[in-house]
């Protein structure tokens, strides 16, 4: 067993080979003290736990710690660009999105890849796209609307 | 920092809400300590069994467990429970539910603690389970508990029904409906941190919904007082009445005090579908008697809850089950019996309704059918038995304010439909359209004192007064602590204030629950409010007459935007000048207006503080040959009294129209003999963003004159008539008679 | 405290299949990783081939497209949707965005769940797998990979290499249907694919409690030659009958999630409108 080295948010961090059997979201949240990536079913179904693995959007817990070895990962905190918001943050901020708040740090990563891959992206396109995504409080509206603003878009011009 | 324009009817943004897109916001899941230790629950695998015997010491003999714990180490209460205490903190002699808790082990990691639970040997002999709520209501079922099946029984007989038999209508519609059990599915899992005090007492860092109706039970439990436990509202990732009951509280702190170590509990996915109580699953028999004209002559109804194995809130959801039983319409006579019954299913407890969901379902499927069988549209039936003001409820209660259900159905009406799509014909596809109305109480009824405490300091600081607002008041997302920072604003006339959390420490807020917090919390932040103002006005007019300006002083004075104004408008004084170093610190107690029990023979009574009021559209398209559902449109209209926030009035809209829309067609814990058959994301379905449709919101501002501010509970409504309006117009698309939720493709396309 | 081997290349990753046969490989994690977080899977070590460089490759051959199994399925419903429609389009319905950037076909075929979406294109294409030892490597034809009571082909010491799917000139389709109409769990499945040039018609099918597989007598009312020529619109029975024989092929289970009757239905349902609508591309498109 050799020492995990993994590059979170652009700083290397450690753990020792016993972690390597462990999920991804294990040792990022109970190792490092990554506590914005979120365990809210730790089986794949419901996102809470999505990081950037390699750039490529993932659910932390099902991926091994093993895999991630010498690998780069992004949560949350990675994504503010020194200190200020990025448009998805500032959004789901701006059209009032947030409720209890735990499926966000998850629905920002998954929302932030997809703009990057597709800047404007037509309102099916979001829902399709984020489904992995589940929320409990806010039946995705402002979610989804605050998407589209993020990417420039009103809902009327999404072609919806 | 707020400013003068977010106080009332403003959309400022949530003070946890920055934190939250961070991701730095604290759930109670992401707290720890460094010296902590981890505790898991061993909990039965079976609905019935005798406990034979219960063999630790496998658990104790692996390397990193602290501490292992029974039933017999419970010093004080050993059952627990919000109005009837007959649910073990650790179960002792018999399980009677699928995951009841019987052991907890700690260790220093969270993975021996699980290998180690796995070690306990707990001897079962396993019994048959009471598995049916309508059974088990019959003579001779079998017992759940020694005192007999029934929880509960609410009877109301209201009209004609209290003296003799129901009157004949012309027109008689009959229906059995049956709705199955809903998980609340909140995101963050049961989860807290427990810190022994070094007092012999204990603080504990939790998810909750009743900080203090969590800490009378703990204190009870562990053979504490009251203020040896504290209770200290952690993050909470969602609530929807899940976390009303105790979960990890008691196992967290007994272990945190016998150890002297802080323990930490955070409950699996899997593990949440056991840990809380669900949605009562019901069976629902009406009749409803009209007129050929489909004016309502009674409503017969029979309504069993299946509350499960433990008692959990089934007393009062009982009582508001039969109190929603006949919906917003005026209803001249009815007989309405409510039970809600043990069996050895999961125990049951608070939802978003609370016992007035299912009996939604079953009274507005009535209205379809009596709409049918008179051949009349469905709004205009609802339109023509609509509650308005000064209408009468079948508990005999009179309706002093606002009730415009047949306003809301109209505006909904009166929306253009979506249009349709191109093709209908392939795949074979019908379009429909559904209404739906309800209604739900706000607060606790029948004379429960649910007061909330607020406390409210104004100092001055560089220059500007600054004020303080503090409340226990539990957020669970909803966004209380920014509605009173918004009350705060507006009635204080102040633009910096801050909210502070509050622990037990400080005095009750009231469980977050019955969507009650911003009447009573909301409520109590005023009444403190107007006591600072008032000290305010008492300081300025010393002060001005100190100033030698005893005509001001003697006129009449306001705060306004942090001056003192004069009768003409002038400003007087600043507020900061007239309160100089002085802190005032005012605390309020707000109770809301008295209600009254139900009489316990025909069930009559002024117990509700208030009502509100929604109604839904629903427009589907189904695929007539797989009978799949596809929710093409969802619009609402609610009257919240005054809309203190309209974009999170807006927020609990949405969130319960989906929640409706999983009920009405996804959601259902799954039971076999009592046993759970998907307590996982892949098995029990929420709905996506691919599921829920864009939904349209109208709110209704109709001020509730009894009310503070004129406020509506919000937060319920929206799961009622969501539900009904979707099956309602499942059945318009494909004209089959749908009883059930969640409809399933297979009721809609039989196949032999 | 689960081991993990790391393979760091694919000759490696033989070796220490034969060596360590208990080890339980694990690509993309989106099966294993459930499974263990269940406690359904206690593996004794765990056999990581996520990154071995040799089954993250694709390459199209003359007739067929060469799929590595550490292939991902937001790759194959990303990039192969021109050369093999059908089994992009049953990838690009998988789980989630995240569940398809990590889960790969090799992963799918090895878990050989009864919902799986690939299986009944793989079997529709005439798809084969390539399943490669320390000593040897063999095709196994889809139709003879899964085996009953969730069993596979796969032998002792043995891996998913690759996948080679033929690309025919056609048509093709892939349907499923669930519950709710996001991150969708198959209650089952259908693909067709119209194949011009051989003039027949392959029709693959899944659902739970059954082996995924073909539909030969189904298929059988498509051999008539005169119909391809004359491009025959397909009159309503034959559509009925061709449903009805996939019904009646079909041994679907009951669950929580479905009963047998309605899979059987469905799956009728799915195999009477996937016929028309790649019978009706055919007929509309060039000779």
């Amino acid at each position: 067993m050799t020492q995990l080295s993994v590059t979170v948010n652009g700083k290397r961090y450690q753990a020792d080979g016993s972690a390597e059997g462990e999920s991804l979201l294990f040792v990022l949240r109970e190792r490092w003290g990554f506590t914005s990536v979120k365990n809210a079913c730790e089986e794949g179904e419901c996102g809470g736990c999505a990081v950037l693995l390699d750039d490529v959007l993932a659910n932390s817990c099902l991926v091994l710690a093993a895999q991630a070895d010498g690998a780069s990962v992004t949560t949350v905190e990675g994504l503010h660009d020194g200190g200020s918001l990025h448009p998805v943050q500032r959004a789901l901020l701006d059209e009032g999105a947030v409720q209890c708040g735990f499926c966000i740090p998850g629905m920002v990563m998954a929302a932030s890849d997809l703009l990057r891959r597709c800047p404007r992206p037509p309102e099916a396109v979001i829902r399709w796209e984020l489904a992995g995504n589940l929320c409990r409080c806010t039946g995705y509206q402002k979610i989804v609307e605050a998407v589209l603003r993020a990417a420039g878009t009103t809902r009327e011009a999404s072609g919806t | 920092m707020t400013r003068l324009t977010d106080g009332i009817g403003a959309s400022p943004r949530h003070q946890d809400a920055e934190a939250k897109v961070r991701g730095g916001f604290a759930y109670s899941s992401d707290l720890s300590r460094d010296d902590m230790v981890w505790a898991v629950t061993l909990r039965s695998p079976h609905p019935h069994a005798r406990i034979t015997a219960i063999d630790t010491s496998a658990a104790w003999a692996v390397p990193g467990v602290r501490d292992v714990i029974t039933h017999r180490d419970i010093p004080g209460e050993k059952r627990y429970g919000q109005m009837k205490p007959d649910q073990p903190v650790l179960a002792f002699g018999t399980v009677r539910y699928h995951g009841e808790p019987v052991a907890v082990v700690a260790a220093d990691d969270l993975r021996t603690a699980r290998r180690a639970a796995g070690r306990i040997r707990v001897g079962y002999e396993v019994r048959a389970p009471v598995v049916d709520a309508v059974a088990a209501l019959r003579p001779g079922s079998a017992l759940v508990h020694p005192d007999g099946n029934v929880v509960a029984h609410t009877r109301i007989r209201h009209g004609v029904a209290q003296s003799g038999d129901l009157p004949r209508a012309p027109v008689v519609v009959r229906g059995e409906y049956a709705v199955k059990m809903q998980d609340q599915a909140f995101l963050g899992p049961e989860s807290g941190l427990a810190v022994p005090a070094g007092d012999g007492g204990v603080e504990l860092y939790v998810a909750t919904q009743g900080p203090h109706t969590d800490r009378q039970q703990v204190a009870a439990c562990l053979a504490l007082s009251q203020n040896k436990v504290v209770i200290k509202p952690a993050g909470v990732g969602g609530a929807f009445g899940g976390r009303e009951d105790l979960s990890v509280q008691v196992h967290a702190c007994l272990i945190a005090l016998r150890l002297g170590l802080p323990v930490k509990m955070c409950y699996s996915r899997r593990e949440s579908f056991f840990g809380h109580p669900h949605r009562h699953a019901a069976v629902l028999r009406y009749t409803h008697g009209a007129d050929r004209d489909g004016t309502l002559i009674y409503v017969q109804a029979e309504i069993i809850l299946d509350g499960g194995a433990y008692a959990s809130s089934s007393p009062a959801i009982t009582g508001n089950a039969a109190t929603h039983a006949v919906g917003p319409y005026r209803v001249p006579n009815a007989a309405v019996d409510a039970w809600a019954m043990y069996t050895n299913n999961p125990p049951c407890g608070a939802m978003r309704g609370f016992g007035t969901v299912q009996p939604c379902f079953a009274y507005e499927s009535q209205m379809d059918k009596l709409a049918a069988a008179i051949g009349a549209d469905p709004v205009a039936v609802r339109l023509r038995n609509a509650l308005g003001e000064g209408g009468r409820l079948p508990t005999g209660q009179v309706l002093d304010g606002p009730a415009p259900v047949a306003h809301l159905l109209s505006r909904l009406r009166d929306l253009p439909v979506p249009a349709d799509p191109d093709s209908l014909e392939s795949p074979p596809r019908a379009r429909g359209v559904g209404y739906a109305a309800c209604l739900k109480n706000t607060a606790f009824s029948e004379g429960f004192d649910d007061y909330s405490t607020a406390r409210v300091r104004l100092r001055v600081a560089g220059g500007q007064p600054v004020a303080t607002v503090i409340t226990a008041a539990a957020e669970v997302g909803q966004g209380i602590l920014g509605v009173v920072r918004q009350i705060a604003v507006s009635e204080l006339g102040i633009g910096d204030v801050e909210v502070e959390q509050a622990d037990t420490v400080f005095g009750p807020a009231g469980t977050t629950a019955a969507s009650r917090q911003t009447y009573v919390t909301g409520g109590a932040v005023r009444a403190a409010c107007l006591s600072v103002r008032d000290e305010i006005l008492a300081l300025a007019r010393k002060t001005l007459v100190r100033e030698h300006a005893p005509a001001i002083a003697a006129g009449s004075l306001a705060v306004r935007d942090g001056m003192i104004v004069d009768g003409s408008g002038r400003v007087a004084a600043t507020v900061a000048d007239v309160i100089g170093t002085t802190v005032i610190d005012k605390t309020a107690e707000f109770h809301h207006r008295p209600t009254y029990p139900l009489d316990p023979v025909n069930g009559q009574g002024d117990s509700a503080v208030q009502f509100g009021f929604a109604a839904h559209r629903a427009v589907v398209d189904v695929d007539l040959e797989l009978g799949l559902v596809t929710v093409v449109e969802l619009a609402t209209a609610q009257d919240v009294g005054r809309a203190i926030n309209p974009v999170a009035i807006a927020g609990q809209l949405h969130g319960g129209t989906a929640q409706g829309l999983g009920l009405a067609l996804m959601e259902e814990i799954k039971l076999d003999s009592g046993h759970v058959l998907n307590p996982s994301f892949a098995t029990y379905l929420v709905p996506t963003m691919r599921d829920v449709p864009p939904i349209r919101t109208d709110i209704v501002e109709m001020a509730d004159p009894h009310a503070p501010l004129g406020v509506r509970g919000v937060g319920e409504l929206p799961a009622h008539s969501s539900t009904a309006a979707i099956v309602a117009a499942i059945r318009a698309a494909t004209g089959r008679w749908l009883n059930r939720v969640p409809v399933s493709p297979e009721d809609i396309t039989p196949c032999a | 405290m689960t081991p993990v081997l790391r393979p760091r290349d694919w000759h490696e990753a033989l070796s220490l299949r034969s060596a360590r046969e208990t080890a339980v490989p694990i690509a993309g994690g989106t099966g294993v990783m459930v499974a263990m977080q269940r406690d359904d899977l206690r593996p004794e070590a765990l056999l990581d081939l996520s990154r071995i460089p040799e089954l993250r490759r694709c390459r199209a051959e003359a007739d067929h497209i060469h799929i590595g199994s550490g292939v991902t399925y937001t790759y194959i419903s990303e990039r192969l949707s021109a050369s093999l429609p059908g089994l992009a389009a049953a990838a690009g319905g998988v789980g989630s965005r995240q569940v398809r950037n990590r889960g790969t076909i090799g992963g799918s075929l090895g878990t050989a769940s009864a919902a799986g979406d690939i299986d009944p294109v793989l079997l529709a294409c005439g798809a084969d797998i390539k399943l490669t030892s320390a000593g040897r490597s063999r095709w196994v034809p889809a139709g003879d990979f899964y085996l009953p009571a969730g069993r596979t082909a796969l032998g002792v010491g043995e891996l998913i290499e690759a996948v080679r799917v033929p690309v025919s000139p056609g048509f093709q389709r892939f349907t499923k249907i669930g519950r709710r109409r996001g991150v969708v769990k198959a209650i089952c499945s259908v693909a067709m694919v119209l194949d011009r040039a051989a003039m027949r018609v392959r029709v693959g099918m899944a659902a739970a409690g059954m082996v995924p597989c073909r539909v030969p007598a189904a298929e059988e009312l498509l051999a008539d030659a005169a119909l391809w020529r004359g491009r025959t619109p397909l009159g309503g029975e034959l559509l009925e009958q061709f449903g009805r024989l996939v019904a009646r092929t079909a041994d679907p289970g009951s669950d929580h999630a479905a009963t047998a009757a309605y899979r059987r239905h469905a799956l009728a349902v799915l195999a009477r409108r996937g016929l028309a609508d790649v019978w009706g591309r055919y007929r509309e498109s060039e000779p």
